[in-house]
C-alpha cells in the first residue's frame, strides 16, 4: 500500500484529502504545517505528500525545498494542494521540485486524475 | 410525452444526427428540451411537436439536437489513446514519412477542443522528431455552440484539472483572469468546422488518424456502418483510426479492424497486420510495425 502524507493547516481539508486518499487506497499521516511534515518525514519518508502552500511556522514551499535536500528527500511525488492559483506559484513550485499542482478547490476527480498522471495509481 | 410527440423527436434527431433516441431516453428528450421550448415561447413540448410538424424552424431545430447531443470530454480523456498515439502512431508516421506531405488529423466531434488540442500538444512537444512536417488537425462538430468555445480555447480552473498534466498548463496556457486559454500557436495547428457525420465526408480530404471517440455509441448499427464506411473513404490506406473504449467494429463492418494489443486502435483491414476477426481464427497474425 503507498502512503501518503497530508499536509494542510485545515482540519477540514486534511480530514477531506485523507478519505479521498484512503479511497484510493493510500494509507495516510497528516501534518499541520510544513515543520510537523518535516519531522515525519526525517522519520519515515512517505511515497506521496499532499502539500498546502499557506501554513503557520513553515510554509508549503520552503518545506518542499528543504525536503529536497534530504537524503531521499527526492523520492516522495508530492503534489501541491492550495488557493494559491496563478502561473507564478505554480513555476515556482515546479522549480522547487512539485511534480503536480491541484488548485483548490479540488475534488476526488481531480486528486485522482493527478495522481494517475504521477504514476502512483 | 404522447408516444407520437417521442416519434416526432426520435424521428428528428435520428435524421439529423444519427443520434439513437429510444424509449427510456425519453426523460432526456424532458429535460434537454424543455428549456428551450419555453425559450422559444411554447408551454410545453407537445406545444413545440405541433409547430415543428407544420414548419420546422431550421435554428430551432439546429438548437434541438445541439441539446441532445453529449459533449463530455476533458484533456487526455483516458489518457490511454493519447499515450498509444505518441508511441504506437506516431513513430510509424514518423518512419513512414513521406517528404513535403501534410500530417492530417480528424478529430470527429470535437466538443469543446480539449481532445485536438491534447493531439497538438504532443505533436508540438515532437515537433523535433517530425522533422519540420506540415501538420493540420481538422476538428469537426455538429455544434456551433460547443465549436465556438473550441476556437476561443478558453477554459475554467476546473476543466485545465482533469486530465492536463501541470507542466503543460504551464508551457502551452496563459492565465486570463480565473481562466486559462491555450496559446496561439497551439490553436493554429487546429482548423475547427461545424460538420454532420451524416453528410458526404469527400470535402474533408485525406486524413493520416482519425478519431472518432464516444460518438458510435450514440448511433444504431446501420448508422455506424455508414459512418465508419465514410471515415474509412476519407482515411489514408496505411491510416489510424481510434474509436472509445466502449466502441467496437465487430459486427458493423469488416473494413476495419482492431490492432492487436492496442485497444481502441483500429486501421483498414490488412494493415499493420490488422486481420479481420472473422478470418482471424489460427492466424497468429500481430501488429507487424
Amino acid at each position: 500500500m503507498k502512503s501518503c502524507l497530508v499536509v494542510d493547516d485545515s482540519r477540514v481539508v486534511r480530514k477531506v484529502a485523507r478519505r479521498i486518499m484512503e479511497d484510493l487506497g493510500f494509507s495516510c499521516d497528516e501534518a499541520e504545517d510544513g515543520q510537523v511534515a518535516y519531522e515525519k518525514c526525517q522519520v519515515s519518508m512517505p511515497d506521496s505528500i499532499l502539500l498546502d502552500w499557506n501554513m503557520p511556522v513553515m510554509s508549503g514551499i520552503e518545506f518542499l525545498e528543504k525536503l529536497r535536500m534530504l537524503d531521499n528527500g527526492d523520492s516522495p511525488r508530492v503534489v501541491f494542494c492550495t488557493t494559491e492559483n496563478d502561473i507564478q506559484h505554480i513555476q515556482r513550485a515546479l522549480e522547487a521540485g512539485a511534480n503536480e499542482y491541484i488548485m483548490k478547490p479540488f475534488d476526488s476527480d481531480i486528486i485522482e486524475t493527478k495522481f494517475r498522471q504521477i504514476g502512483l495509481l | 410525452m404522447k408516444i407520437a410527440d417521442f416519434d416526432l423527436y426520435k424521428d428528428l434527431l435520428y435524421e439529423r444526427s444519427g443520434l439513437d433516441i429510444t424509449p427510456d431516453k425519453s426523460y432526456l428528450l424532458d429535460s434537454r428540451l424543455t428549456p428551450i421550448a419555453k425559450k422559444w415561447g411554447y408551454h410545453s413540448l407537445e406545444a413545440m411537436s405541433v409547430s415543428l410538424r407544420a414548419l420546422p424552424d431550421p435554428e430551432l431545430v439546429k438548437e434541438i439536437v445541439d441539446a441532445m447531443t453529449t459533449n463530455e470530454t476533458s484533456f487526455y480523456r483516458d489518457i490511454r489513446p493519447f499515450e498509444n498515439f505518441e508511441n504506437v502512431v506516431l513513430p510509424y508516421i514518423i518512419e513512414n514519412a513521406q517528404r513535403g506531405k501534410t500530417l492530417r488529423i480528424w478529430c470527429a466531434a470535437c466538443s469543446t477542443g480539449q481532445e485536438p488540442y491534447s493531439l497538438a500538444m504532443i505533436l508540438k512537444e515532437k515537433q523535433a522528431e517530425l522533422g519540420g512536417r506540415r501538420i493540420e488537425i481538422v476538428a469537426t462538430d455538429i455544434s456551433d455552440r460547443v465549436l465556438n468555445t473550441a476556437r476561443q480555447g478558453i477554459y475554467s480552473q476546473f476543466e485545465v484539472q482533469r486530465g492536463l498534466p501541470v507542466t503543460k498548463l504551464v508551457r502551452f496556457f496563459k492565465q486570463v483572469e480565473d481562466k486559462w486559454q491555450i496559446n496561439d500557436e497551439i490553436k493554429a495547428m487546429v482548423n475547427y468546422r461545424n460538420f454532420n457525420l451524416l453528410e458526404s465526408m469527400a470535402s474533408l480530404g485525406k486524413f493520416d488518424v482519425v478519431l472518432c471517440r464516444n460518438v458510435l455509441i450514440y448511433f444504431d448499427t446501420k448508422t455506424k456502418a455508414k459512418v465508419l464506411e465514410g471515415i474509412s473513404n476519407q482515411m489514408e490506406q496505411d491510416g489510424f483510426l481510434f474509436l472509445g473504449g466502449a466502441e467496437t467494429v465487430l459486427g458493423v463492418t469488416d473494413t476495419f479492424s482492431s490492432i492487436k494489443d492496442v485497444r481502441g486502435l483500429y486501421a483498414k483491414t490488412g494493415q499493420h497486420g490488422t486481420v479481420a476477426k472473422t478470418t482471424m481464427v489460427g492466424t497468429g497474425a500481430g501488429a507487424g510495425f
